[in-house]
């Protein structure tokens, strides 16, 4: 059996994995340029005494809400949140907050930032138009599947992507999927001890067997001492689609309603 | 000449207690309890913790034949550290947060169970684990989180005393299974994380009454307080949560002691921090300090320099030397010289880059990652407390190491307020992509969503000799497991995936696994009854007891 790759020294291992998140040019590219890295950080450290006391550290403090993953009961633009930072909601226990500019700029790009105070702040646009994008040019619905409608499950179900994934590493998907290739969905390249082939991707794994969803939308569990290979690819199988940054930012837009049933 | 000969006659006694009347567990039995492999007197199986059985019933060639003896299920939640001890057919386990039960080990049926309430504000860093309890005489010892050790009449469950070990309100915990040596019980406290002041204290078994206390940081005028500035000894940390080992001959207990606090900002507290990631070899009778050393000088990363030690005998170049062998947290194994605590070798077993190497000494020659670089090992360390094992037969020392595994230290000024968190800032796991889920103290999760991109487990089989593993058995998590050997050369330990394997103890074959489910983060154990051979271990919130097929 060909064991797939073990990361080696830690010099090696340096070069394949991301320290701090880095923002390729592409991600400086599609960012909206309102917020800066300096923004974020101020963001940070407003939230912390402003916000996080109801909100929590990690954004979902308050039921229904979750800052980071960029669901909002009354917002969806940048507007719209800076408008109930200041203002509050009436009937809610969200009070008006008294920021100045900067430090208000901040908290929405510390928000769309998707809480990393090093990351950079995801434009999101119009989820219809997204929408469009996601069917039509973006050419998504070919492997993925939402709502029981698309692609085949072999790519991984978008039914509740926007609770799975905050603005930015929906960004970095889309622009570089291979960077945000999470390592338990790597797809798998497999040849039995019968010699059948098989392709899937990994769903699980343990010492001894892996579980995976093949090429032909099949659970499968294999025995790894069946294998004659056994490969895990680190480069997703996922083309980055060919789009205007006004068309990532809308297809985020509508990617981040995609929140499952109810 | 005399003593000798009583030590012997008395140990006869309490293994052949007839007509089923209950033995006392002496402290002659404990010390030679490798004499006695039907039971597990004792957290480490012996003083020497070898975690070495001499049954030879379960066999190379019958391990196959292993079945499902008993189950006993949790009814608490949460990772079961706890480690049985089985004599006189009982077996007394703890479970979550201070229970402890009576069980026998041939059914799993339970006699009693104790129950001790905790003071509502006690607070330890990483789960209300507690690893077991100690036995001597006719009494159960039990440490609580609430940094109490209680005594229980083991027959009946009954608490006998109860004294104050530590002040929950400065978040002083017990979590370690006591030890018990000749008339006294010693426990460590745990709060590293806490800013406690660590120590290990000596109860008189009858009475409770403490005998003894070191504090593992000096106070002003001791010997090492000046590798502390200004207050800092005074919430310093170095706890001791694991229990150490005991050498009768030379009359030195054996402490592993923990982190330095606030943990990650070494730059707060300058100077050596002793005897913070060190270990401390105390005379038994009197608490008084006789050598130490230490790992980790002034430590950033929570290199906890609490595994056990493990004592053996054995040839070093030429000569029959008492040793004392050791798998660090920080990623390097030594062997050192127990009587005086001498430094003999020291040799990386994971990739390492906090230091470049050891000198003569046994000193870390430290190379501090710039800001945003990795750690190797990372903060659970190459390997952690999880107890290993060392065979006499194969002359091996066996325990389970993370590889690939690094965190990335973010240092920040603490402020110490008394009885909460004293960190010095915070740390991530390196992940492959940014978001991707670290590993973390156990499993909360069926899918293993952090996969082998952030650290996987191995079992080693070092040869202290050479510093290289003769073998290694891949694992594909992470494993918390601790390691039991047998006269057999049979290797069982378990992983954070639910399996508990069988290995062969010369070449690391596996010879049988069974997939039990949960994670195991405990050692497991071997006892005999009635003629019958058990292995016991504890995964995920079972306890499982396997023997041969009738």
């Amino acid at each position: 059996m060909h064991a797939s790759k073990r990361l080696g020294v830690a010099g090696a291992a340096l070069a394949a994995f991301s320290v701090g998140a880095p923002t390729t040019a592409a991600a400086q590219d599609i960012a909206d340029h309102t917020y800066t890295p300096e923004a974020i950080q101020e963001g940070s450290r407003v939230y912390v005494t402003e916000c996080a006391l109801c909100h929590a550290s990690t954004g979902d403090g308050v039921d229904g809400v979750d800052l980071r993953r960029g669901l909002f009961s009354n917002a969806r633009s940048d507007d719209d949140l800076r408008r109930i930072i200041t203002s509050g909601v009436g009937g809610s226990r969200m009070p008006a907050i008294d920021l100045r500019a900067a430090e208000l700029d901040g908290v929405v790009a510390y928000i769309r930032a998707g809480f990393d105070p090093s990351g950079v702040a995801v434009r999101v646009g119009d989820p219809a138009r997204g929408q469009e994008i996601f069917d039509g040019a973006g050419r998504c619905t070919r492997c993925h599947r939402v709502n029981g409608i698309g692609g085949r499950r072999f790519a991984p179900d978008l039914s509740a992507i926007g609770v799975a994934r905050a603005p930015a590493a929906l960004q970095r998907t889309i622009l570089d999927p291979t960077s945000a290739l999470q390592p338990i969905n790597r797809p798998v390249r497999i040849v039995t001890r019968d010699g059948e082939a098989i392709r899937g991707r990994r769903l699980n794994e343990d010492t001894h067997t892996v579980q995976i969803v093949d090429s032909q939308e099949r659970l499968r569990s294999l025995v790894k001492a069946d294998l004659a290979e056994y490969e895990v690819r680190e480069t997703a199988s996922m083309p980055t689609p060919d789009l205007t940054p006004d068309q990532v930012a809308d297809l985020i837009g509508y990617l981040l309603t995609l929140r499952g049933l109810p | 000449m005399k003593t000798l000969k009583l030590t012997a006659l008395l140990a006869v006694i309490g293994v052949t207690a007839p007509g089923g009347l209950t033995a006392q567990v002496t402290y002659e039995r404990i010390l030679n309890a490798a004499d006695e492999p039907e039971s597990w007197l004792t957290y480490n199986g012996t003083y020497s913790s070898q975690r070495y059985s001499r049954l030879t019933q379960i066999t190379r060639d019958n391990v196959d034949d292993l079945q499902l003896g008993w189950m006993l299920p949790n009814q608490v939640f949460g990772a079961w550290q706890s480690n049985p001890i089985v004599f006189d057919g009982v077996m007394y386990i703890t479970q979550r947060p201070n229970d402890v039960m009576a069980v026998d080990p041939v059914t799993g049926r339970v006699f009693w169970r104790y129950r001790h309430t905790n003071a509502e504000n006690a607070l330890v860093c990483c789960g209300a684990n507690n690893r077991g309890v100690a036995v001597l005489g006719d009494k159960v010892f039990m440490g609580t989180l609430d940094a109490h050790l209680i005594a229980l009449d083991r027959i009946s469950g009954t608490p006998l005393w109860k004294v104050e070990v530590g002040d929950v309100n400065l978040a002083y915990s017990i979590t370690m299974a006591p030890l018990a040596v000749k008339d006294k019980i010693m426990v460590g406290v745990g709060g590293g994380e806490f800013g406690i002041r660590g120590y290990v204290a000596a109860y008189d078994a009858e009475t409770g009454e403490e005998a003894w206390r070191f504090y593992t940081i000096p106070g002003p005028g001791e010997p090492g307080h000046e590798t502390w500035a200004g207050d800092d000894w005074q919430y310093g940390g170095a706890p001791i949560w694991i229990t150490g080992s005991f050498d009768p001959a030379l009359n030195l207990v054996y402490w592993g002691v923990g982190n330095p606090g606030p943990d990650w900002n070494a730059a707060q507290r300058p100077g050596d921090n002793l005897y913070s990631d060190a270990v401390v070899a105390l005379d038994a009778d009197t608490g008084e300090l006789v050598w130490y050393f230490q790992f980790t000088p002034n430590d950033g990363y929570d290199y906890d320099s609490v595994q056990v030690p493990i004592l053996a005998d054995m040839d070093w170049n030429g000569e029959q030397r008492k040793l004392m062998l050791w798998a660090n947290r920080n990623g390097y194994f030594y062997v050192l010289d127990r009587e005086d605590g001498e430094f003999l070798s020291g040799t990386p077993f994971v990739t390492v880059n906090w230091s470049s190497g050891l000198d003569a000494n046994g000193r870390p020659i430290p190379t501090p990652q710039p800001e945003d670089m990795p750690t190797y090992p990372g903060n659970q360390g190459g390997t952690n407390w999880y107890p290993p094992s060392f065979s006499p037969r194969t002359e091996l020392f066996y325990f389970v190491a993370w590889e690939d595994y690094a965190t990335i230290y973010r240092p920040e000024e603490s402020e110490y307020v008394p009885g909460r968190a004293f960190l010095g800032g915070g740390f991530d796991v390196l992940t492959p992509v940014p978001g991707a889920p670290g590993v973390g103290i156990g499993r909360t999760n069926p899918i293993n969503n952090w996969t082998d991109a952030v650290g996987h487990g191995v079992v080693m089989a070092m040869d202290p000799r050479t510093g290289e593993p003769r073998w290694r058995f891949d694992q594909f998590d992470v494993s918390e497991s601790g390691m039991l050997t047998t006269a057999t050369d049979l290797l069982f330990t378990g992983s954070r995936d639910g399996y508990l394997h069988a290995l062969d103890a010369r070449t690391g074959e596996l010879l049988w696994k069974v997939n039990l489910g949960g994670q195991i983060v405990m050692a497991p154990v071997t006892y005999m009854v009635d003629g019958r051979q058990y292995v016991s271990v504890i995964s995920g919130h079972t306890l499982v007891t396997f023997g041969l097929r009738d």
